[in-house]
């Protein structure tokens, strides 16, 4: 079947079966590789999109019912310009193996636009769902509190060739 | 091939990998000893260093300049831009970006034009390219810097050449040569052309810097791919697209053993998007292919719809029946009836007997899992009579050549790509999603990925094994530990040797851990396959052993870190620290550096009591819980400060980690590994236990099998003593000291013991 998707601000139509989860039209049909599969049933949050800004599990939501506005970790960054988000989890480094952090990202960036300025605790409410196995939760929170208050920027690492 | 007898052969194998392991990281792997530095071929200009191992040279000969079988280490192009080979698998330690700047240390780079690559995966010309056992570091540590020496003595010799000044009169810096004397300066890029002219040094007259002479080692790095993973770039095996690529996944037998009776396969065959189903008789070994049906599709979700609608009828005559439970139930009622001890020290049945406390206890432990995020996968290409794989495993060298004996291939007709891989924890040191994908590339005429679902990752994995402890310890009146006898109960798959993470460790319980000791074993039969878990066997030893010297020192009346002190500076059985100095520091020199050393051992406990507030006043109902462990080369100690509730309900406050490793490469990378590492061990002893019934793992997926989450992550303060002696590892180390820390610190809280883990066993959440 044919279905006319908004991904990451341009339409495209993919042909495939109704039932087919949006993760695999993204990764197998479109070739976009940032959406990754970890648990098929929605509960490590490493296939996480964002659905007209929401942040949704792609792995279960059928092609079919993803009719709203899909912004992947490839389509974060706009005209070349990394989002505060991504430039924040380079900076601090938040990365183990970086699996799950596409997803972490785009929670994040979720958890953002609704608080801009989180707690603890709301950081705990929106982030808890997208599981880390490497436990990098400390510099998660940490580039979290960094994006909504930049004055408190730490020392910077330093960056490697780009 | 029964399937004890494949088990016995692959824990056999895992034994000798961890021996080899640990022999070479005891080494120093050097171009003066086993290679040279050879220039390899100019392509674009500049300066390109390569090598090859001497036990390939008889051949080198042959090979010219430029010849594909060389491999750089490092490459200086006129545009002055600096590449690095990373020749470790990434696997979220880091190394990519240590190995990188460990080169351009000695090659005194300038960091910002250096960048990273993954090296090929050519173990003739490389030499070892795993990563496990925390051996990247110490393995690769001398023979990078060598790499990095030899080139910075190339452009400034090729500067001086150019000057006409002696090259003693040269410094170099942040990839510029300058002359002080006349002010003359040029850049890397500028020299590399000329400096390929020039011959390559003897790599052991090459003299390396001091620790107190770097300018780049021991700073704050951000890893070399940290843009790629944030805007999503294809870096993992899962991620990899060919074109005409196909998907399969491979359906094997729930319990280890079983074969495949029949199957649905025209059924299969006609749905949409299958391409092919087909059955694998397997090869009798569980780590390359176990007899299965491979599924082969277009896409991975008709891959799996195909999985869910096959029909497999098992034979499972030759296939596991375990149950955890039942051998549960007959270690515990096993666990006090001691059998002839393996060791003997001194005598302990006097100290038992004029001990002023005697205390006993039993520990135990489950079974666990792996399950790092990126499901096994693998793509293999059979084409042009060559096999080409693209793996994300931790021993893709090994892989490489068990595969083409697999194919009945030489070695020369393989190529492997090294992938990231989504975390590995001891999981991928065994390949078999590498044979699996390349059996089933033999028979598809196409590319195809193998993608396993998380289902399978449960199913199929080689588990941490559980096991049970009966200690029984003494004070002496004076208050000092006097005898320990431990049983351990554990597993085995050939009747002799404990499987990978059972039995007794020598580093949790060594022989000589009081002066008279008695270690006893026993070892009940498992057919579900085990293997290593990130610091296999310490990884939950020192829980019983950190646990229950505290119980001892608890019962003596005794500080803990006062008795904990003493203990790491009790006296040791001779021979166990060679060389050993008057003030009981050993001199710094390779064959030291991963031997117990009492004063590390030292520094770590008493850092971790110091920044813990060790003694300090606590409010009512809070608990400080330290501990101390060895393994890998790695000195650490953990200290935790939580409370806990009427409901069990744990709230940790802080978790001091503290680790002596040697001189730190990444100041940045180290400390998100020394947290992590905590982080992974505290979810372990929390939460994680695997169950095993009639041969079937229970868990299917993570709404089973709980892995600590955002919420329940508490702070951890990362600290690290530096010293001369070489760099261990972390990811084993990193993971050692917290269960008993946290134990200890439960007690502390509450005066209740925690003897077992999951800790959720006994009714604990955090």
């Amino acid at each position: 079947m044919a279905f006319l998707l908004n991904i990451n601000r341009k339409a495209t139509t993919v042909d495939v079966p109704a039932d087919m989860p949006l993760l695999w039209v993204l990764r197998d049909v479109l070739n976009m590789k940032g959406s990754k599969y970890g648990c098929g049933i929605g509960i490590c949050g490493s296939c996480t999109v964002l659905m007209d800004g929401r942040p949704v599990r792609s792995c279960t939501t059928p092609v079919s019912k993803a009719t709203g506005k899909i912004v992947t970790i490839e389509g974060l960054a706009e005209e070349g310009e990394l989002h505060p988000v991504q430039q924040a989890w380079i900076d601090l480094d938040v990365a183990q193996c970086g699996y799950c952090q596409g997803g972490q990202i785009l929670g994040a960036t979720a958890l953002l636009k609704e608080h801009p300025k989180p707690t603890d605790e709301q950081i705990d409410e929106a982030m808890n769902g997208i599981l880390c196995r490497c436990g990098a939760y400390k510099r998660i929170r940490a580039a979290i509190h960094q994006v909504a208050e930049p004055q408190t920027k730490a020392e910077g690492a330093i960056h490697a060739a780009e | 091939m029964q399937l004890s007898e494949q088990l016995a052969r692959h824990e056999a194998k895992m034994r000798a990998l961890f021996a080899e392991f640990e022999t070479l990281a005891r080494q120093v792997e050097t171009f003066g000893r086993r290679s040279f530095l050879k220039l390899a071929g100019i392509t674009g200009g500049g300066l390109v260093l390569a090598f090859k191992l001497e036990a390939q040279a008889s051949g080198a000969q042959a090979n010219a300049a430029g010849s594909p079988d060389l491999n750089a280490f490092v490459r200086i192009a006129p545009d002055d831009s600096v590449t690095l080979f990373s020749k470790s698998p990434e696997i979220g330690q880091g190394i990519k970006t240590a190995f990188g700047l460990i080169i351009a240390e000695e090659l005194d780079a300038d960091w910002k034009k250096v960048k990273v690559e993954q090296a090929p995966v050519k173990p003739k010309v490389y030499g070892y390219m795993g990563a496990g056992g925390s051996t990247s570091i110490p393995r690769g540590w001398d023979q990078l810097r060598q790499a990095g020496a030899a080139a910075r003595f190339m452009l400034v010799s090729a500067a001086a050449k150019q000057w006409n000044v002696p090259a003693s009169e040269l410094s170099a810096s942040a990839s510029v040569v300058t002359h002080k004397a006349s002010g003359r300066k040029a850049t890397y890029g500028e020299l590399a052309q000329a400096a390929a002219a020039l011959p390559v040094p003897d790599a052991a007259t090459l003299k390396l810097k001091n620790r107190a002479d770097y300018t780049l080692l021991g700073k704050r790095y951000t890893g070399v791919d940290n843009k790629k993973i944030v805007t999503g770039q294809p870096l993992f095996g899962v991620d990899v697209q060919l074109p005409g690529m196909l998907i399969s996944n491979y359906v094997m037998c729930p319990a280890a053993g079983g074969k495949v009776k029949s199957a649905n396969l025209d059924e299969i065959k006609k749905m949409p998007g299958v391409v092919d189903a087909f059955v694998l008789e397997g090869t009798e070994d569980l780590t390359e292919v176990k007899p299965g049906v491979a599924i082969v599709a277009k896409s991975t979700w008709e891959a799996f719809k195909a999985k869910a609608a096959l029909k497999v009828e098992w034979d499972e005559s030759n296939a596991s029946k375990d149950s955890l439970t039942q051998l549960a139930a007959k270690a515990k009622e096993l666990a006090r009836k001691l059998p002839a001890p393996a060791t003997n020290v001194g005598d302990v049945d006097t100290a038992f007997a004029s001990a002023g406390k005697v205390v006993e206890a039993e520990y135990d432990y489950a079974m666990i899992g792996h399950q790092h995020l990126e499901p096994q996968n693998a793509t293999a290409w059979w084409h042009d009579g060559v096999m080409e794989i693209w793996s994300p495993s931790q021993g893709s060298d090994r892989g490489l050549a068990d595969v083409a004996k697999m194919l009945k291939l030489s070695e020369d007709k393989m190529i492997v790509h090294q992938t990231r891989a989504g975390g590995g924890f001891g999981r991928r040191l065994m390949n078999d999603y590498m044979f699996q994908a390349a059996a089933i590339a033999m028979k598809v005429n196409a590319p195809v990925k193998l993608q396993w679902k998380r289902e399978d990752d449960f199913a199929q994995d080689f588990f941490r094994a559980g096991g049970f402890h009966y200690l029984k310890g003494a004070v002496g009146t004076d208050g000092k530990l006097s005898a320990i006898q431990t049983h351990s109960v554990g597993f085995s798959a050939d009747g002799t040797h404990s499987v990978m993470g059972s039995g007794r460790s020598n580093n949790s319980f060594p022989t000589d851990m009081a002066p008279n000791t008695r270690h006893a074993i026993t070892l009940l039969p498992l057919l579900t396959p085990c293997g290593p878990w990130r610091g296999p066997t310490d990884n939950v030893q020192w829980f019983a052993s950190g646990s229950f010297l505290h119980e001892l020192s608890v019962a003596a009346g005794r500080d803990y870190v006062e008795f904990l002190l003493e203990w790491v500076n009790r006296p040791r059985a001779a021979g166990r620290e060679p060389g050993q100095g008057a003030d009981g520091r050993p001199a710094p020199t390779p064959d030291l550096s991963r031997v117990f050393n009492a004063a590390r051992a030292s520094g770590v406990v008493k850092m971790a009591a110091e920044k813990s507030g060790w003694g300090k006043k606590l409010p009512a109902g809070r608990g400080l819980g330290i501990a101390f462990a060895f393994g890998y080369g790695g000195h650490v100690a953990d200290a935790v400060e939580l409370s806990v509730d009427a409901n069990k309900h744990i709230t940790i406050h802080k978790i001091t980690a503290v680790a002596d490793i040697g001189p730190i490469v990444n100041i940045g990378g180290a400390e998100n590994q020394l947290q992590c590492g905590v982080l992974d061990a505290l979810s372990a002893a929390m939460y994680e236990e695997i169950g095993v019934e009639q041969g079937r793992v229970q868990q299917t997926n993570f709404h089973q099998y709980p892995i600590l989450r955002m919420r329940s992550a508490p702070p951890v303060d990362p600290y690290f003593i530096q010293s001369d002696f070489r760099p261990a590892g972390l990811g084993e180390p990193s993971v050692l000291a917290l269960a008993a820390a946290l134990g200890n610190a439960i007690f502390a809280a509450t005066g209740t013991r925690v003897r077992t883990m999951p800790l959720s066993r006994a009714g604990y959440t955090i």
